[in-house]
């Protein structure tokens, strides 16, 4: 458990390590989530809907944009000079490849997120602070929940000459769960209502995070496979 | 006999068993029209009752029995489960956009509106989208063991996810009918009508049988000749 655990990290900190230096994807990530921010605040009547009524939903197509946007990068850096043979012939258990990329997804997302949020509240004006705590929770249980499926699929993506078109495809049914979960229970925690009225939501968005972390770390296998 | 005939010899078993279905399935429009009574609220539309629940039959079937195979080839990892699960796939999509589309011509008039958000609704049409992804995925892959375990891997996601968006919708809303055939207590639909869609759901069955036996033997003869060409080649 020890050495997987410490695989997991470096794997994990080399990821990091990396977009740090580069900035790239992070850089036109974020971009990229400030324009869809923007973009969907005229998606709507101006007469008739409130930009409030819209929130939720464009923080959630933001969220989930800006986190396919950056997860084919993970193994796209693997791809080139072949360096993912190069992890897979250390001795470091093939489960903490997928932890390690899973937990590097889960930093450039969790980033991007973060720092979306105060510009959600500046575009769209919404109290965040009623329910702030819970509304970071379900951010991060809903992340979980797409980077553990993204990851998986992204390391399949890349394998072919479409990854850019064939992740989105393959990977959107699966956010449905999880990005309908984020956007009912975003719009009940904006107008200050407590969680213990949404706990069928969050039940759900928790059992889908269990099966499929579980699910991905052990296909994960069969994708590595040679 | 060679596996080329013996892969011949299923296309042709398939093709036979189609031909049947298809006259079964004139029979069941001829039964559908003239010898089944005319449903009281719904009048005409709801003949297209015994095409488009056979037809969702047919498709979620096919596509759990793709799941299914998706697990017996990661492990038994015989090429032959594969082709199988692809050619069930591709059957399950085509039954999938026949449920799609015959789905909202009942809806128009009876609901009011071609779709809702329903369920089932729902859950169907991101299974069919993904289906079609599995599709795609499978056609830039060349080769075999990698097109092989991704898509066992998709279809396998598949199986798991269905639940997770079905429990979603029905948090959100749902107004599908509710079940009237597989329920708890004896079904509610009158017996001329129970027999016609118990035909129809026959008849596609074995639709769906003799559609996936040609699909899987060309799947095979398609291989074999790959094998061949690469033979050549070296």
């Amino acid at each position: 458990m020890g050495a997987l655990l410490r695989a997991t990290w470096v794997i994990a900190l080399k990821d990091v390590a990396i977009e740090w230096r580069t900035k790239t994807a992070f850089a036109s990530g974020l971009v990229f989530a400030v324009l869809v921010l923007a973009v969907l605040f005229f998606s709507r009547d101006p007469t008739a809907v409130a930009a409030q009524d819209v929130a939720p939903g464009a923080l959630w197509v933001t969220f989930t944009f800006a986190a396919m946007l950056g997860l084919n990068r993970a193994f796209l850096l693997e791809r080139e000079m072949h360096a993912l043979d190069g992890i897979l012939l250390t001795p470091a258990p093939r489960s903490a490849v997928f932890f390690g990329k899973f937990a590097a997804n889960l930093v450039f997302v969790g980033v991007i997120e973060a720092v979306s949020l105060p510009l959600f509240v500046l575009f769209y004006d919404v109290p965040i602070w009623l329910r702030f705590g819970e509304l970071v929770l379900v951010i991060a249980m809903a992340t979980v929940a797409f980077v553990a499926v993204g990851t998986l699929l992204s390391a399949m993506a890349v394998r072919t000459r479409y990854a850019e078109l064939l992740l989105p495809l393959l990977l959107l049914p699966f956010l449905v769960p999880p990005l309908v979960g984020g956007v009912q229970l975003t719009a009940r925690l904006l107008e200050g209502r407590p969680l213990s009225d949404l706990s069928g939501w969050l039940k759900l968005i928790g059992a889908f995070d269990v099966a499929f972390v579980t699910l991905s770390a052990l296909l994960f296998q069969v994708v590595l496979d040679e | 006999m060679t596996p080329q005939d013996r892969a011949a010899r299923l296309a042709r078993i398939g093709i036979a068993l189609t031909v049947v279905a298809l006259l079964g399935l004139g029979g069941v429009y001829l039964r559908a029209f003239a010898f089944t009574p005319v449903e009281v609220n719904q009048g005409a539309a709801q003949k297209i009752f015994y095409v488009h629940v056979p037809a969702a039959w047919s498709a979620l079937m096919s596509i759990s029995i793709t799941g299914l195979l998706s697990i017996l080839y990661l492990w038994l990892k015989d090429r032959r489960i594969d082709l199988a699960a692809a050619a069930s796939a591709e059957v399950g999509v085509a039954f999938g956009a026949v449920m799609l589309t015959t789905g909202p011509i009942w809806g128009k008039p009876i609901w009011g509106t071609w779709w809702t958000w329903d369920a089932r609704l729902t859950s169907t049409l991101f299974l069919f989208l993904l289906f079609v992804g599995y599709l795609v995925l499978r056609g830039v892959l060349t080769d075999p063991g990698l097109r092989g375990r991704f898509s066992a891997v998709i279809g396998i996601m598949g199986l798991v996810l269905v639940p997770f968006i079905h429990l979603t919708v029905y948090l959100f809303r749902t107004l599908h009918p509710a079940p009237i055939i597989l329920k708890p207590s004896a079904p509610s639909l009158p017996r001329e009508m129970l027999v016609t869609l118990m035909l129809s759901l026959g008849v596609f069955t074995v639709l769906y049988l003799g559609f996936v036996m040609q699909r899987y033997a060309l799947g095979l003869l398609h291989e074999f000749r790959e094998e061949e060409l690469a033979r050549d080649a070296g």
